[in-house]
């Protein structure tokens, strides 16, 4: 008997379709379905072997065209709490084994203007020019005024994500580098204190996973990844309110730490702690949201962030490397949702010793993470080799 | 001497209103900034809402805000969201002396003196016939 339910849960197949600025002759649709080709021969499975969808808009037309029904299915647009709900309803056994898919292109065309999913309208940010970057920035001089953060930190972090995705061949922005804090520094500035190689860049392009049981991913050709657990915090909807970092309900837990109780019930269920974790695939859409995340799981006191990162600890052969192919910032940001599954996709990499950048030697347990307090929620899911 | 910050012209994107919201728009069309205070705990909510977000009681009640308060955090956007809006220009968030927050931008300051802890006031910028925009200036 497993000592939490996610224990039984595995995913057996990761795959990526092409990713770049721009893919000629895709739309999201197509370029999603390629995605599912790949996981599919990445597993060996046929479409009738899956018996749940979690794909967001394209969940009906996957299980429609597959003609994989009746299958289960979530339409929400898939990221760390989707895969998380599809490993409950395996637990539970509503299903055995579920697609996750996303995929974007051709959505982004307008370039006088930031990406469309950057800035939501509503009625309190809509006329102050408000997008992603300036959201998150309110977060990162929040933090640089009570602890004193620095641009060359922040910069140090950007340098170190963005020389993974000049490693990684199927980067996006492969060979683009190296990258020096100067460079980012250098970068013309978007939104203080982020410099435009800060922020994360955006594309084109699809990922998919599929989930099943211990028991059948032992059938499997690949090396099963388990989930040892995974949680979410929200503070409300994205973009729509006033980014405080110290907005906090009765309990004063605050969204500066968004995340920090995921992490917390995602490390008890896995009978881990900070110190455990071998590789930190943490979702980067901005550099300062790293420096916030190993304060907010506990990998440092708060307001040590900034110096944590320094002196190598987060590059290749560090203590904790991060996200280690690149980002949002250099392999692929594709848009609202689907860069975050990338996430997970390189947790299981560096568990099966696949990564072909920044791979860390015998890692047996990663940590990813969505999200950031500039978007009023954080999600984490912790993977691993073997199971408590 | 750095550049001093200006409100955006009409033709950037305007609120829409939500019934529960419009009292709020129409204070700013007043010279009003506009808060709820809820009848039953006494705690202020803010953006307008259905409910206090304090007890969640639906007994809230408008008041007038001194439209005074402090910078909170701030960015200077030098990249434009949209080419409808002319950079640069600075969102803050601001803690009113009520002790709410408050998103908007800061004007008639000089772009690099906006810092945490600044003091300000509510300034406001017709847009359009059916939107006034609250916008903040310096104290001083």
């Amino acid at each position: 008997m497993a000592k939490h339910p996610f224990h039984d849960i595995a995913i057996v197949g990761i795959a990526n379709s092409e990713q770049a600025r721009v893919l000629e002759g895709h739309d999201s649709t197509t370029i999603t379905f390629q995605a599912v080709h790949r996981v599919l021969a990445d597993t060996g499975l046929t479409p009738w072997d899956i018996d749940g969808v979690a794909a967001g808009p394209f969940s009906g037309p996957l299980t429609y065209y597959m003609r994989n029904g009746p299958a289960w299915r979530n339409h929400m647009a898939p990221s760390i709490p989707i895969i998380l709900d599809a490993a409950s309803a395996i637990a539970t056994g509503q299903c055995h084994t579920v697609l996750v898919a996303h995929g974007s292109a051709g959505i982004y065309t307008e370039r006088a203007s930031t990406a469309p999913w950057t800035r939501p309208a509503n009625e309190f940010v809509v006329a102050y020019g408000m997008f992603t970057a300036a959201e998150f920035a309110l977060i990162a001089q929040r933090h640089m005024h009570m602890h004193g953060t620095t641009p060359e930190q922040l910069a140090t972090v950007a340098a170190t994500i963005r020389n993974n995705g000049h490693a990684h061949p199927d980067a996006v922005y492969h060979g683009r580098g190296p990258f020096t804090p100067d460079d980012i520094l250098a970068s013309r500035m978007v939104s203080d204190p982020f410099h435009l190689l800060d922020c994360a860049m955006t594309s084109e392009g699809a990922c998919a996973l599929i989930l099943t049981t211990r028991e059948r991913a032992q059938d499997l050709p690949n090396k099963p990844v388990y989930i040892l657990g995974g949680a979410c915090d929200s503070f409300g909807p994205s973009y729509q309110h006033p980014p405080a970092w110290d907005l906090a309900g009765p309990s004063g837990r605050n969204n500066g730490y968004t995340g920090r109780w995921a992490a917390q019930k995602s490390f008890a269920m896995g009978e881990l702690g900070p110190t455990d974790v071998d590789v930190c695939e943490f979702y980067d859409p901005f550099s300062f949201e790293i420096i916030r995340q190993f304060e907010a799981y506990g990998f440092c006191e708060e307001g040590e962030g900034g110096d944590f990162i320094m002196d190598g600890r987060i590059g290749p052969g560090g203590q904790f490397p991060v996200t280690t192919d690149g980002g949002t910032m250099s392999f692929s940001h594709g848009g609202a949702a689907v860069q975050q599954l990338q996430r997970v996709i390189r947790g299981v990499e560096q568990l099966r010793g696949t990564c072909v950048s920044s791979q860390v030697p015998d890692a047996q347990v990663a940590m990813c993470s969505n999200g950031g307090a500039g978007a009023l929620f954080t999600d984490v899911m912790l993977l691993g080799t073997e199971t408590p | 001497m750095s550049e001093i910050l200006q409100p955006q012209s009409p033709g950037i994107p305007l609120p829409v209103p939500t019934i529960y919201s419009q009292p709020y728009w129409d204070g700013c069309q007043v010279g009003e900034l506009r808060f709820q205070r809820c009848q039953d705990c006494g705690a202020i909510t803010m953006d307008p809402a259905p409910a206090c977000s304090a007890c969640f009681s639906e007994n809230l009640e408008w008041e007038v805000s001194t439209g005074l308060g402090e910078v909170y955090s701030w960015t200077t956007v030098w990249r434009p969201q949209t080419p409808a809006f002319t950079v640069p220009y600075v969102a803050v968030i601001v803690t009113l002396d009520e002790g709410f927050w408050l998103l908007a931008s800061i004007i008639n300051c000089p772009v690099d003196a906006v810092h945490v802890g600044m003091r300000v006031k509510t300034t406001f910028v017709e847009l359009s016939d059916e939107i006034t925009l609250p916008y903040f200036e310096p104290t001083d």
